[in-house]
């Protein structure tokens, strides 16, 4: 990916024709972005449908913890690979979501599923005070910022009496109670399922809006962007919260996938962060189709390690920092390295008569 | 437990994770680098230090001599090979390789040395004190790591101020390019400073182990102490560390009068909060001056 | 005389950009060369070619018999090559004595030691234990020669001494000069201040957009000339 490519289409204006009337306009599709579209649109109708044709739901059951990942791994893609903000603190999130949903519903009788939305809204909320103190610091300093606050918040709800994170908690059956186990099922996979192609349609539609062109600026040059008027910290501020959101609402159904929860597991930086991080630089951080590819390769070596976890963490570990060393845009950046395409349509191309492909 | 016990116990304390921070304040000083493993790195040490005693039969700070040449030579061969390609404008590259760095080191631990707690057995001077008033007694180990941290600051300032190594140290620091011109070559600068830099965190690590039990998901917080002491002190302020140190410490032990004695490096909220209020309050540090434009 | 320096069709630039063009140039042992010309005429690339800043992409640089272009950067200086570059660029964290021990690294024997610098720029010798970042531009300028000169170098690049300072203190910097000369130092002098270039060199480079214009020494050459070969204008 170029990053001369950014400032260019900086100064490229809207979609479609030219106002002087000529021959060129500016296009964001590709024969390839087409069909990646067509593709991924067929995908995610074959997995809206899978609950009816894998009846013994084996497959679902993988899909669920397979989906959240992609999901989180887009949002950090998001942050990190578009607005410079390298955060391993985003545990902290899925624990708040995790936590929200156990007292919003739990505790206070909520429907589980509408929880899932206010458990992003906590998350949000949450993410503004953070942000008012993680943005004084930047870059290597900025990462180990937010891990601090996400200790932070883990030993907070740890200690807390009434969210009582030292203890193993779950969603009872009185909280779920209006569902068959069967519906639960289906929902929680639709919930996760919805996550990640919400989560992929938010890289790509953050991309393709003025806030996108925003954060291709300040990720080729903070300086040149502050130059150009756009208003580096509140742009990264909406990322922060949008990425806090979503993370949150992950949490949620983290825990409706899973059949409980404890304040360590809830908050570990190692599966909600590490994990993720891997997944997302393997597959190719700062493009909106890398953390696809992550997310699929991280399926085929978890099934190979079955329950090795310590194996997993050596062994995405690993490959993560080689690849970050020798190809830092990951399986993504290697493809279209080899074959420069691109599967959606994000970045603004100028087309017509007598203009050659870049 | 009065106060003032409390506070002398915390200044005490300071000295280990002044120790845990030198490394830190030093890379990301002179070459603007942070090494998210640098606390997987200490436990490492650790651990090294329970085979090294344990084969040769000899006592921790002997294992010392062993552990703290080969992590210098350790960190001059990763920053020289490794570090140095992730270094440049976008700090995601080397963020990305010290923090697998750190996972992989974390999970390798837990698999060979399982995840039973560990500890270091120095003798008797783990245990002896010298009684100041009836209520005050100094335990001798916690005095030794206040001296080895001091002792390894003066040295660092004695290196950095009065040495022709030290003068292309702080050269580079400013300006590698120009540096280059005088004949210094950068990248052997920096492969020094992180053989420094981890040479530090061994000692810092095996005096954790003598001080407490240690486990091999211990990393992640001792990164995060040091990280803290170094934005208390004010970031590139080599006696900043130990300043940033011993508030860290003083905000623990006072903070948790409870159990000074015991586990530094779990559950105890003060710390923290101390790192943000000086971040919210005073993001330069205590001892740190503004970035110069 | 014999010749310390010699290039030959040299090529360098940034990038896609190309600065120098097929440059020929020898420079004798103990001569003072001045290079002239416009403001990105290529006067500073060539400088930082030399020096390792930038990096030839065609041609070859002999130094002292030996190929220029395979030394690494920092190794230039054991060669015998020190710059002062634009903008002085002191070390600021550093004090005026240290940032000219600094200069001193590569430990080249020879006659050039901070006495030695106080001797030539006297105005240096009540600064010796202040920060660098705290001088005036002339101050710092001098400190920046000074640092150069304690690698003992056998040439030494100098790149827009005059630049933002005053004409008084451009003055005196440059009295320095016969002094250097004397302990057998070749002198490669970028310039835009042509008199004090001609004044001082004995020998005139000029650069018009990356190629050499124009070459001889001051006697031989006459104003119109040297207008001629700066801005291009008439150069048929």
């Amino acid at each position: 990916m170029s990053r001369a490519a950014g400032t260019t289409e900086a100064a490229a204006d809207q979609d479609g024709p030219a106002a002087t009337g000529t021959a060129h306009r500016i296009s964001r599709r590709t024969p390839e972005s087409t069909g990646g579209l067509v593709g991924f649109g067929l995908v995610t109708l074959a997995l809206a449908t899978l609950p009816w044709w894998d009846a013994e739901g084996a497959l679902q059951t993988t899909l669920v913890t397979i989906l959240l990942y992609l999901a989180l791994a887009q949002m950090w893609n998001l942050l990190a690979g578009f607005a410079g903000l390298i955060s391993i603190g985003q545990q902290m999130f899925v624990g708040v979501g995790v936590y929200s949903l156990l007292t919003i519903a739990e505790d206070w009788g909520v429907d589980p599923y509408l929880t899932v939305l206010l458990a992003g809204l906590v998350a949000a909320a949450l993410s503004v005070p953070v942000a008012l103190f993680a943005f004084r610091l930047s870059g290597g300093y900025f990462a180990i910022g937010t891990w601090v606050i996400a200790e932070v918040v883990r030993l907070l709800v740890s200690e807390s009496d009434s969210l009582a994170g030292g203890d193993v908690r779950s969603l009872t059956r009185a909280s779920l109670g209006g569902y068959s186990r069967d519906a639960r099922d289906d929902i929680t996979y639709w919930l996760a399922l919805a996550l990640a192609v919400g989560a992929t349609a938010i890289v790509v539609l953050a991309l393709r809006s003025r806030l996108g062109l925003a954060l291709r600026a300040v990720r080729d040059s903070e300086q040149g962007a502050r130059g150009l008027g756009v208003d580096v910290t509140r742009t990264r501020l909406v990322v922060w919260v949008v990425a806090a959101f979503w993370t949150g609402a992950i949490g949620a159904v983290v825990l409706l996938s899973s059949p409980s929860a404890r304040a360590d597991s809830a908050f570990s930086v190692l599966r909600w962060t590490a994990l993720v991080i891997f997944v997302a630089v393997i597959g190719g951080v700062g493009s909106t189709t890398g953390p696809i590819i992550g997310v699929l390769v991280f399926w085929a070596i978890d099934e190979q390690l079955a329950d090795a976890e310590t194996w997993r963490f050596i062994v995405l570990g690993t490959v993560a920092a080689v690849m970050a060393i020798l190809a830092p845009r990951g399986i993504y950046g290697l493809v279209h390295r080899w074959r420069p395409v691109q599967f959606f349509p994000v970045r603004r191309r100028l087309v017509g008569r007598g203009v050659g492909e870049r | 437990m009065t106060w003032v016990n409390a506070v002398v116990q915390g200044v005490l304390l300071g000295g280990l994770f002044a120790l845990f921070a030198t490394g830190l304040s030093l890379a990301f000083g002179i070459m603007r680098f942070v090494n998210l493993a640098h606390g997987d790195l200490a436990v490492l040490a650790a651990f090294l230090a329970v085979s090294t005693t344990a084969a040769l039969d000899v006592n921790p700070f002997v294992a010392l001599l062993v552990i703290v040449p080969g992590f210098a030579f350790g960190g001059y061969v990763l920053q020289r090979h490794v570090f140095a390609r992730t270094m440049g404008p976008d700090p995601l590259p080397s963020i990305l390789v010290t923090f697998g760095l750190g996972v992989v080191i974390q999970n390798a631990l837990l698999e060979h040395y399982s995840a039973d707690s560990q500890g270091l057995d120095a003798g008797s001077i783990e245990t002896g004190s010298v009684r100041l008033t009836d209520e005050i007694a100094v335990g001798w180990f916690p005095l030794l790591t206040l001296g080895v941290a001091v002792a390894v600051l003066v040295a660092l300032q004695l290196v950095f101020s009065r040495t022709r190594a030290g003068r292309a140290f702080r050269a580079t620091a400013d300006d590698p390019a120009v540096a280059r011109l005088m004949g210094i070559d950068d990248r052997r600068v920096h492969a020094r400073i992180m053989a420094i830099a981890f040479a530090t965190v061994a000692v810092a690590g095996v005096f954790l182990g003598i001080r407490q039990t240690f486990g091999p998901a211990d990393g992640p917080a001792a990164l995060l102490f040091g990280f803290e002491a170094v934005v208390i002190g004010g970031l590139g302020s080599l006696w900043g560390t130990l300043v940033g140190g011993m508030v860290l410490g003083v905000a623990q032990t006072v903070g948790n009068q409870v159990d000074v004695q015991y586990d530094v490096l779990s559950g105890t909220l003060y710390g923290h909060l101390i790192f943000l209020a000086v971040l919210a309050l005073r993001p330069q540090g205590l001892l740190g001056r503004r970035e110069r434009a | 005389m014999s010749a310390l320096l010699e290039i030959v069709g040299v090529d360098a630039g940034y990038g896609d950009f190309q600065a120098l063009f097929g440059i020929d140039l020898g420079v004798a042992e103990h001569e003072t060369v001045a290079v002239i010309g416009a403001n990105g005429a290529g006067k500073t690339t060539l400088l930082r070619m030399l020096a390792g800043l930038v990096e030839a992409t065609a041609g070859s640089v002999r130094f002292a018999g030996e190929d220029l272009l395979a030394v690494p950067h920092h190794r230039r200086v054991d060669l015998g090559i020190a710059l002062v570059p634009e903008g002085r660029h002191l070390f600021p964290s550093l004090t005026v004595e240290e940032n000219l021990l600094v200069g001193a690294h590569a430990r080249r024997p020879g006659a050039w030691d901070v006495d030695r610098v106080v001797d030539v720029f006297p105005l240096v010798g009540p600064l010796l234990r202040r920060p660098a970042d705290v001088l005036s531009g002339g101050e710092q300028q001098a400190v920046a020669i000074g640092r150069a000169l304690m690698a003992n170098p056998s040439l030494l690049l100098l790149d827009e001494v005059s630049l933002g300072l005053a004409p008084v203190t451009v003055k005196g910097l440059y009295a320095a000069l016969p002094a250097i000369i004397g302990e057998g130092t070749t002198v490669l002098i970028v310039e835009q201040d042509i008199g004090q270039a001609l004044s001082v060199a004995d020998r005139v480079v000029c650069l018009l957009e990356g190629r050499i214009s124009l070459e001889g020494t001051p006697a031989d050459l006459d104003r119109a000339q040297i207008t001629a070969a700066y801005f291009g204008a008439g150069a048929a």
